[in-house]
């Protein structure tokens, strides 16, 4: 199991590979909106004349299922699901913006996603090429949006020969919703060559 | 930079001289009030209104209007005043409670005209009287605090709250309403209502500024209306009337500041409801633009929940068809009632999902309905439907609009519930009618006259609805009918003398109006261009100008189409439209050549039809013009309106 750890007032869970976390807030309520951030740090820079290492663009893309049936998905072309209750704001082509904040964010107004959609799926690729290896820093993160409150963190550790990771899922779970970290490496330069790698973890 | 406050934030003024401008969504009196330390009135000069415009420090606005200035000196505010509230009224005979009407906006602006805080009045109800903003001293310095709370019995109860004696209020909310009455009923210009008011002024006594000591005075000394008002009631001492708080509701009351309340939502709601919808509840600068936001928020939000419904009935369906064959191919039922059983299973199951989306899409279209029940009435005329009341009490704009309603659009998920479809004016496109029967299914089951006759009333509803919400002399319809088959319907333009020309007839016609508004665009277009605008020659009209082209192509040749297209794409940028009423079928001879110019019109509907596609999901919406009830005359009125203002304003 993860570790809780003090930030401040707010417990923190760090989530390890595989580890589910029911969404329900510390007094039973259950969460209406949730935001979905990553956060990155570009490789070191040594100028911007003669340079040919181009900045790391990472996106974030979010698919919505139902019943493993890819109904809508979310990502920098297509910044809002159809139904309107998962937005992304907006693609970031450099990273490293908020030195630990979120480069890009997705948020998903739990109260308004479609009553077919059970599963939600949250993807990171690299849309330039660079592998992991060149990232630093990067995490995922669930925010409770209605009060920023941190949920849990998922750190893309190690990084790795890879150009894209299957972050992590929010799926229905009775009335509410729970939070599953997959952190599951893959290839691709956009979610949909992810597809194959996504449909195990439905 | 505005600050947005919400109800109880406040935020400093620091200058002294401010000025504070009110935008209602319907005439209202804005007054001022002038309080001590605790809220409390006392002495004279307590209220700034129409009948007495000036009080130290601050001049109200005089007459009943939609939009206020207030000028305000805090320097030159006496020096016990702690508290000068910005107050709006609702006049008598008109809406009966601020709930009823679209959200009125304060803001403070300091003297070059920059907005330093605004707030828009959100949440009323009943109120009929609102104390909207109110600036106060705070160590030495000025704030202003976003109140929004009011007293549904009215100005007097307002004034009787903050410590005035009953009798004594109710005479001084009298005299102040009794001006605004008497402008309303008037019916008279702004430009003469400065003399009316002026008038009723009673002399001004600054010098007798009301008394430190906390004690209310007797009513009638000093009073401006001294000579209405009756002896001061014995038994309503005001130093002890134990019935009357002096707290303003839900609004703490100490001498030393409290600490700054926290903003909070500016509508206190049920939990697990949806919050009441108000009228021009969007962000905007001015009341147009946020009820224009608020209808486009409208049908976004429509088209998604809709998007979201239909997704889960087509998933609900897929699912049940996929369990059906399954079922069919399942070899274990093919003998028994197991196969039956799992058939129904898989219907069950497609009720079940069917009926919880459904409950969500209700859920949703109810908001979405009483909020469209709220937004409607509140419309101005240029979004507003013909048969909406604002069309009776119309007048010539002095500012061109934002946006045009062009019709409604709505969806076969709930067809009574209308979206107005508003475009941006100066319009982006040029629009085109199309009556041709081949355009749409209800278009098919119409015969050809009656279709015609249709677009035609059409396009002049809204040749009409463009020149009443214009300012006048700023707008200009030219019409092209070859053939004269449209005369009919351009009757009431032509009898009320407010197109530029004749309609066009014959090919000379359809030339020379060619050839004229081809000019304006190019000599405005060099103009621009050159960065010389007033070098134009003096017979151009700068007027913006709508082109309504009936019976293409009859009487075009090569050349009149040719600068038909040049209209179509340069025009729109230096403010010449068209509205073509045109049967694309009909100028098939021209093969290819003209699908550019269709595709960059408009095409709207005479009859309702599903062609139009929302931005977001590209459902296909069903768009129904707007046209003026059966009988109304309202078209006429408002064109008399157009000739009346552009009299007026010629020299």
């Amino acid at each position: 199991m993860g570790r809780a750890r003090e930030r401040g007032q707010y417990v923190t869970v760090n989530m390890t590979k595989g580890q589910a976390i029911s969404l329900q807030k510390a007094d039973g309520g259950t969460l209406t909106a949730v935001r979905m951030g990553l956060g990155w740090q570009a490789a070191k820079r040594r100028g911007l004349f003669g340079s040919r290492t181009r900045e790391i663009d990472l996106d974030a893309s979010a698919v919505l299922f139902a019943d493993k049936q890819p109904v809508d998905v979310v990502f920098f072309r297509h910044l809002q699901s159809d139904d309107g209750s998962v937005r992304h704001t907006g693609d970031n082509l450099v990273g490293g913006v908020g030195q630990g904040g979120d480069d890009e964010a997705i948020l998903v107004d739990l109260q308004r996603v479609p009553v077919h959609i059970d599963q939600i799926v949250f993807t990171v690729n690299s849309f330039t090429g660079q592998t992991f290896q060149e990232v630093q820093n990067a995490f995922c993160r669930i925010v409770d949006e209605t009060n920023g409150q941190e949920l849990a963190r998922y750190t893309l550790d190690g990084g790795g020969q890879y150009t894209a990771q299957i972050m992590a899922k929010v799926s229905r779970a009775g009335a509410g919703w729970q939070m599953t970290a997959l952190g599951n490496p893959a290839n691709g330069r956009t979610f949909q060559d992810l597809m194959p790698a996504i449909l195990p973890h439905l | 930079m505005t600050a947005e406050l919400v109800r109880g934030q406040n935020h400093p003024v620091s200058q002294s001289r401010v000025e504070i401008r009110v935008s209602a969504g319907t005439p209202v009196l804005a007054l001022a009030s002038l309080a001590d330390e605790q809220g409390r009135f006392s002495g004279d000069g307590i209220l700034a209104h129409p009948g007495a415009r000036s009080q130290p420090g601050v001049r109200s606005p005089g007459e009943l209007a939609e939009r206020h200035t207030f000028a305000v000196d805090l320097d030159e505010v006496a020096a016990d005043v702690h508290r000068l509230g910005v107050l709006l009224v609702l006049p008598p005979g008109g809406p009966v409670r601020f709930g009823a009407v679209p959200a009125s906006y304060v803001a403070v602006a300091d003297p070059d005209g920059a907005e330093l805080a605004g707030y828009t009045l959100t949440g009323l109800d009943a109120e009929t009287a609102v104390v909207a903003l109110e600036l106060y001293r705070r160590q030495g310095a000025w704030k202003v605090r976003a109140v929004g709370q009011g007293y549904a019995e009215g100005l007097g109860a307002l004034l009787t709250d903050g410590g005035l004696p009953a009798p004594h209020a109710a005479e001084l909310a009298a005299a102040a309403l009794r001006t605004a009455a008497r402008t309303a009923e008037a019916d008279i210009t702004l430009a003469t209502m400065p003399t009316l008011v002026g008038d009723l002024r009673a002399p001004q006594t600054p010098a007798q500024a009301p008394a430190p000591a906390p004690e209310p005075p007797d009513p009638v000394v000093g009073h401006p209306y001294a000579g209405t008002s009756g002896p001061a009631p014995g038994g309503d001492t005001p130093a002890s009337p134990p019935t009357i708080s002096y707290a303003h509701p839900r609004r703490r009351r100490t001498s030393t500041e409290p600490p700054e309340p926290a903003p909070r939502a500016a509508a206190p709601q049920e939990p697990g409801q949806a919050p009441r919808p108000v009228a021009g509840d969007a962000s905007g600068w001015s009341m147009e633009e946020r009820l224009y936001n608020q209808v486009w928020g409208m049908f976004e939000d429509l088209a998604r929940t809709v998007a979201a419904y239909r997704s889960a009935v087509e998933f609900a369906d897929s699912r049940m068809d996929r369990e059906l064959d399954e079922a069919l191919s399942d070899p274990r039922h093919r003998l028994g009632g197991s196969g039956n059983a799992a058939r129904d299973t898989a219907r069950a199951r497609r009720e079940e999902l069917v009926a919880q989306a459904q409950a969500v899409l209700d859920r949703d279209l109810t908001q979405l309905i009483a909020e469209s029940e709220v937004v409607e009435p509140a419309l101005p005329a240029a979004y507003a439907r013909w048969d909406n009341p604002v069309w009776h009490g119309h007048r010539t704009p002095e500012e061109s609009p934002l946006a045009l309603r062009l019709g409604d659009l709505h969806l076969p998920e709930r067809p009574d519930l209308r979206i107005p479809m508003l475009t941006r004016v100066p319009l982006e496109r040029g629009l085109w009618i199309d009556n041709g029967r081949t355009g749409s299914e209800a278009a098919m089951t119409m015969d050809t006259d009656r279709l015609r006759r249709a677009a035609m009333d059409m396009a002049v509803a809204l040749a009409v609805r463009l020149l009443a919400v214009h300012p006048a002399d700023r707008f200009s319809v030219h019409v092209i009918d070859a053939a004269g088959a449209g005369s009919a319907s351009l009757e009431p333009l032509v009898r009320a003398g407010v197109l530029a020309a004749p309609p066009a007839a014959g090919a000379t016609g359809v030339t020379q109006t060619l050839a004229r508004l081809t000019r304006r665009v190019d000599l405005v277009q060099m103009a621009l261009r050159a960065g010389a605008p007033e070098d134009l020659p003096p017979d151009v009209d700068t007027a913006d100008q709508l082109l309504i082209v009936h019976d293409f192509p009859h009487g075009f040749d090569d050349r009149a189409v040719t600068q038909l297209r040049y209209l179509a794409d340069e025009g729109a940028a230096v403010g010449v439209h068209l509205l073509m009423i045109a049967d694309r079928d009909e100028a098939s001879a021209y093969g290819p050549l003209l699908d550019p110019l269709w595709r960059s019109l408009m095409r709207l509907s005479p009859v309702p039809d599903n062609h139009l596609a929302d931005p977001w999901v590209h459902h296909a919406w069903t768009f129904e013009p707007d046209l003026p009830p059966q009988g109304s005359r309202v078209l006429d009125q408002a064109l008399d309106r157009v000739v009346e203002a552009r009299r007026t304003t010629r020299p």
